[in-house]
């Protein structure tokens, strides 16, 4: 597509937003804190809430049960950066990497395992029945918290930040912890990597298409069922991988944060435009920053100052940032 | 007379709880170009979809080459080389006039593998196609939606191409670009199966024509037959094709 073809205004709430609450907030360090802070939130909803979003778009699929691997995934890694403490205990940055990457690669696969028996044996009966689907999935994602706390406990487990990923860097007043700038480029790379995925490989043509009219994707002779599995399985792995991001960001896990992180993706999803991943992004970075913003400002509107968001954007564009097109 | 390349026997569709076809016996030779007439709501497009396995025939057989399709998947009846064009052109707007090409070509990973001889002539035919190429689909005019949608059916040899209403609201020169793509599509071996209501594209193209109403079908034969026939026509017109 041609730049000149792209709605560039979507893209501007997010400057505009940070420009917004400036003066509001006064001092030009805690602005940046924030904003930063916002930014790593928003990236991590992000890798959660992009697969959510595809799952949607492909085959109408409303998974309430998202949030389950978003726990898998964190708990997954509380064992396996448990297992390798001298290596999360040490200060050099890549002896914490050495632990932290293989946590995440474990945490996709046992979320991405886990996707696909939850899409096999939950989701696949109930194609084209939203309303069983809602019941359902969350059914599921019960049934899994409880299966979680029969394997890890009820308690919450502490998930502490490596050694070298602790405290923050210093620019000019601000501080920025250094976790959340590793937040920002692990959510970025997701992004890039899934750009690139469904902008340059057929495998994403044929995902787009999907999004936009699965009938005619079939009718040119391929099997969406089998792309709508893989996507459902990649996008439990972005979960679990989110999971591990998220538990690391709050440095705790317990059974219920996929319950809890489920309202905020939905809202960002919602905001994005139902099958849109530029949409998923610009949507889960509003809601990072609204939620740091108000958190600061409000504590007592945070959770509503999203809705709030999702309410003034669904005015503006009723389908969210970006309708997909044919929907 | 060869065996014909799709033959429906008896066929009933059912949409939810509307019985909409109600035992259709339809013939496509080989090698002609079929039009299927009847005015709206005969069952015309329904037959298109039943045929692509989009809605189910809840009785009677289709068969396709020799082959029992009756049952067989949206994906695996295209695979049987089957081309469709559905009534709204399926046109995926999101995605470039390339993509959408790329996307047809199923055997092609990239638009490098896309036979360049093949595209050349579809250019020929479709000259919006090329002019538009990196562009969204979504912003074609109709017509050149509709180019489209017949370019990306035949970007990859097929034996079969069904074509729901093809000069629906295009510009009478348009209409003859199609009819000559058409022709041209013919001249190479290919079958082709279109639903139309415009009696004198119709005419045009056709070598064998069926009439619809209520589900089934009430006249086939020649084209040729018909047009000559100034009774028949007047009967069928009288069906407000």
């Amino acid at each position: 597509m041609n730049n000149s073809d792209f709605d560039w205004k979507p893209v501007a709430l997010v400057p505009l937003l940070a420009l917004l609450v400036f003066p509001l907030i006064g001092s030009g360090s805690t602005w940046l804190t924030l904003t930063v802070a916002g930014l790593a939130m928003g990236l991590i909803i992000f890798v959660i809430a992009s697969g959510l979003t595809l799952v949607f778009g492909l085959m109408d699929v409303l998974n309430f049960g998202h949030g389950l691997f978003i726990a898998l995934g964190a708990f997954v890694a509380t064992t396996v950066l448990g297992s390798m403490s001298d290596w999360t205990q040490s200060d050099e940055l890549w002896r914490n990497l050495v632990a932290v990457l293989p946590a995440m690669l474990v945490a996709m696969l046992v979320a991405g395992a886990v996707g696909l028996a939850f899409e096999r044996f939950i989701v696949k009966p109930v194609y084209g029945q939203h309303l069983k689907q809602i019941l359902i999935t969350m059914g599921g994602m019960i049934i899994g918290e409880e299966l979680i706390k029969v394997v890890w406990g009820p308690q919450q487990i502490a998930l502490p930040l490596p050694e070298a990923m602790r405290g923050v860097v210093l620019i000019g007043d601000a501080a920025i912890e250094k976790y959340r700038i590793m937040a920002v480029i692990v959510g970025l790379v997701v992004f890039g990597a899934l750009v690139w995925t469904l902008n340059k490989t057929k495998i994403g043509l044929l995902i787009r298409a999907g999004v936009q009219d699965r009938e005619m994707v079939e009718s040119l002779g391929y099997r969406i069922r089998r792309l709508f599995i893989g996507v459902f399985v990649v996008g439990s792995a972005l979960a679990g991988l989110g999971g591990v991001m998220w538990g690391l960001y709050q440095q705790s896990v317990t059974p219920q944060m996929g319950a809890q992180v489920n309202v905020l993706i939905f809202i960002v999803i919602i905001i994005g435009g139902l099958g849109s991943t530029a949409g998923a992004l610009i949507g889960a970075l509003l809601v990072g920053l609204m939620a740091n913003y108000t958190g600061y400002l409000a504590p007592k509107v945070a959770l509503f100052s999203n809705i709030a968001l999702m309410a003034a954007i669904l005015l503006w564009r009723p389908q969210g940032v970006y309708p997909v097109a044919n929907r | 007379m060869s065996e014909p390349l799709l033959a429906l026997t008896g066929v009933h569709t059912h949409i939810g709880p509307y019985h909409i076809l109600h035992g259709v016996d339809l013939v496509v030779p080989r090698g002609e170009v079929t039009l299927l007439l009847g005015r709206n709501g005969a069952g015309k497009s329904t037959t298109l979809r039943t045929i692509m396995g989009l809605w189910r025939a809840s009785k009677g057989r289709l068969t396709f080459d020799g082959r029992d399709i009756t049952t067989l998947t949206t994906p695996e009846i295209a695979e049987c080389n089957i081309a469709y064009v559905p009534e709204n052109m399926g046109i995926f707007a999101d995605l470039t006039v390339r993509e959408n090409m790329l996307l047809a070509a199923r055997n092609a990973a990239n638009e490098k593998q896309i036979d360049t001889q093949r595209l050349d002539w579809i250019f020929g035919l479709f000259p919006a196609v090329q002019k538009f190429w990196n562009h969204p689909a979504g912003k074609l005019s109709g017509g050149q939606k509709q180019m489209l949608a017949v370019a990306r059916a035949i970007v990859e040899p097929r034996e079969l191409l069904i074509v729901d209403e093809p000069s629906k609201g295009l510009a009478p020169s348009i209409i003859n670009n199609m009819i000559n793509a058409f022709a041209e599509l013919k001249a190479t071996g290919v079958s082709i199966l279109l639903v139309e209501q415009n009696f004198n594209f119709a005419q045009k193209i056709g070598d064998t024509v069926a009439v619809m109403d209520n589900g089934v079908v009430v006249h086939s034969g020649s084209m040729q037959a018909l047009t000559q026939d100034a009774a028949l026509q007047r009967s069928l017109l009288g069906l407000a094709i």
